[in-house]
């Protein structure tokens, strides 16, 4: 049968977001898959550069709307790792409590995306009915419902009442309950496991080739988490547990991040019930010493890698973001080929893309005379250098 | 002609299509667009449909700021809907480029590239402003029947 090449995107009904595939098909069935990025760089590294660090905050914020607190804690991490600053634990914990609040709401989002592309429309309603909960539990937190710009460099801006902490476990048992209707429809309704079970296969190996992670790699059996193998804010003092699945398909993604709102439910209540006592937030001098720092966070959909290099002004040298869905887009490279036209949507809503977070890449020369060349062995011994002194050893993998 | 005519503006006001495209934007305005379109705000109460194609579209509602690679395809969605046509920009950076003024990346605006009717202010919307925009179009295409 003759080969056919197909753009898909980068307006399509089933992306939400411009991005472009270029399908190779056989008849039905995909020989081959290209992705193309690019159509939403706006250049926000650049101009992360001329503005300050305060400014900077609410732009990263507005890398990406559904994790807008992942990139801005991992930012502010950063930032306050240079400027040598004590952040008060109350305000570690308020960071937590909206850093899994933004889980719930962006997992339920998926599950209702995924819903939709299944074609069971009554699946997205309900979810997208009970999101509201969590976006009124966030909206009641930090004044705003979708960019909560909770953080402020050396802490948070708003404090937790005790009326607050109420409404928001309420509004918690709510949902807990309605997630186990979700945790049964999505692990015994026919027709879901039938659009799910075997498609968008990603073998265990392949995951840990092409560096998947986040729920797409623990839907592979990879057992990789930020939260568990580098502890930030105050995970290492939660009791949590780490979801894996290892079907290594759709269905292996939807029951993780099924599970993972269980997870983060119990978090929440973990957090609410232990808010530590004290000031939410210290003062920072404007202009943030020199220096280099690099930060990860589990993001919903995975690792979000921050670097920030200071001068010692108030505006920094160079801020670079690698965002969870750039690591992803080779594995569903992987998971379209062989598969069916029809299952495309599904594959790639499954690994719950979000462009506006990862096109900002631009290839960069480094400048020239000053080039050093790291190989990949040494790529790795500095790594692993780095992190054995922040106390994180990989050698005995 | 006269009441074919008529007979348009009728279909549109008692159900006006809907075309979503998202041109550069940080997701945060797409998901509140979509939101509206769920139980708790439906606007699918005013007829409003999520409709996939711009040749079914009666009203393209566009978020972002417009970034340089996708000015020229948004035209051309704009350019396959029939007439009557109208664009919604959503957001601050759908209204000026927002936060992404100065980003090297984008044409800040989207009426830098399209005729817009309605401005939708907010970083992101609320989806209460989203309906109001929408009520906003339908009485001012109302008012010129
Ligand atoms: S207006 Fe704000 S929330 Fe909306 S797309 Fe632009 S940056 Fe995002």
């Amino acid at each position: 049968m003759s080969k056919i090449t197909i753009p898909l995107g980068p307006q399509h009904p089933a992306l939400k977001e411009p991005e472009n595939f270029m399908l190779v098909l056989e008849g039905e069935q995909i020989s081959g898959a290209t992705v193309n990025l690019g159509y939403n760089h706006r250049g926000m590294e650049k101009a992360a550069e001329e503005r300050t660090y305060i400014q900077d905050l609410y732009l990263l914020e507005r890398v990406c709307g559904i994790c807008s607190h992942s990139h801005t804690t991992c930012y502010i991490t950063n930032v306050e790792e240079l400027a040598k600053c004590e952040t008060p634990k109350r305000a570690l914990a308020i960071r937590t409590l909206v850093a899994e609040l933004e889980r719930v709401h962006s997992h339920l989002l998926w599950l209702g995306v995924a819903g939709y592309e299944m074609g069971f429309e009554t699946l997205f309603m309900y979810t997208w009915r009970d999101r509201e909960q969590v976006l009124d539990c966030l909206e009641l937190i930090s004044g705003n419902r979708v960019h909560y710009s909770i953080n402020t460099i050396g802490g948070v801006r708003r404090d937790i009442t005790a009326e607050q902490k109420a409404e928001v476990l309420k509004r918690i048992d709510y949902l807990a309950e309605r997630t186990s209707y979700y945790i049964k429809l999505a692990t015994e309704e026919a027709t879901v496991l039938a659009r799910t079970q075997n498609v968008g296969k990603l073998p265990y190996d392949v995951a840990i080739e092409r560096g998947a992670i986040g729920p797409t790699a623990r839907a592979s059996g990879v057992a990789r988490d930020v939260r568990k193998d580098e502890p930030y804010l105050l995970y290492s003092e939660l009791d949590f547990k780490l979801i894996t699945a290892d079907s290594c398909d759709v269905f292996g993604r939807l029951v993780v991040r099924a599970l993972e709102l269980v997870e983060s439910y119990k978090m929440i209540r973990q957090v609410l019930n232990n808010l530590p006592e004290g000031p939410i937030a210290v003062k920072v001098p404007m202009r943030i010493p020199a220096g280099e720092a690099v930060n990860r966070y589990e993001a919903p959909r995975g690792e979000d890698i921050h670097y920030l290099k200071s001068n010692g002004t108030d505006k920094p040298e160079r801020v670079k973001v690698r965002a969870p869905t750039l690591a992803n887009l080779q594995s569903v490279a992987y998971m379209l080929e062989g598969g069916w036209l029809a299952d495309v949507p599904l594959v790639i809503a499954a690994i719950d893309p979000c462009m506006s977070c990862t096109d900002r890449a631009v290839v960069w020369d480094p400048k020239k005379g000053r080039k050093q060349t790291y190989g990949w062995e040494d790529l790795r011994k500095l790594a692993i250098e780095q992190y054995r002194r922040r106390g994180v050893d990989f050698t005995r993998l | 002609m006269k009441t074919f005519d008529k007979l348009v503006t009728w279909s549109l006001l008692k159900s006006p299509w809907i075309l979503h495209f998202n041109s550069g934007a940080c997701n945060g305005c797409d998901i509140e667009i979509v939101d509206a379109l769920t139980p708790k705000y439906d606007v699918e109460r005013f007829g409003m449909v999520l409709k996939a194609t711009p040749r079914h579209a009666d009203i393209l509602v566009v978020s972002g700021p417009v970034t340089r690679q996708q000015a020229k395809r948004l035209k051309t969605i704009y350019d396959q809907m029939p007439d009557p046509k109208f664009v919604m920009a959503v957001g601050a950076c759908g209204c000026s480029g927002g936060v992404f003024n100065g980003c090297y990346g984008v044409i800040p605006g989207i009426d830098k590239t399209l005729p817009v009717s309605v401005y939708i202010p907010g970083c992101p919307v609320r989806p209460e402003a989203i309906i109001d925009g929408v009520v906003k179009l339908i009485r001012s295409v109302e008012g010129k029947k």
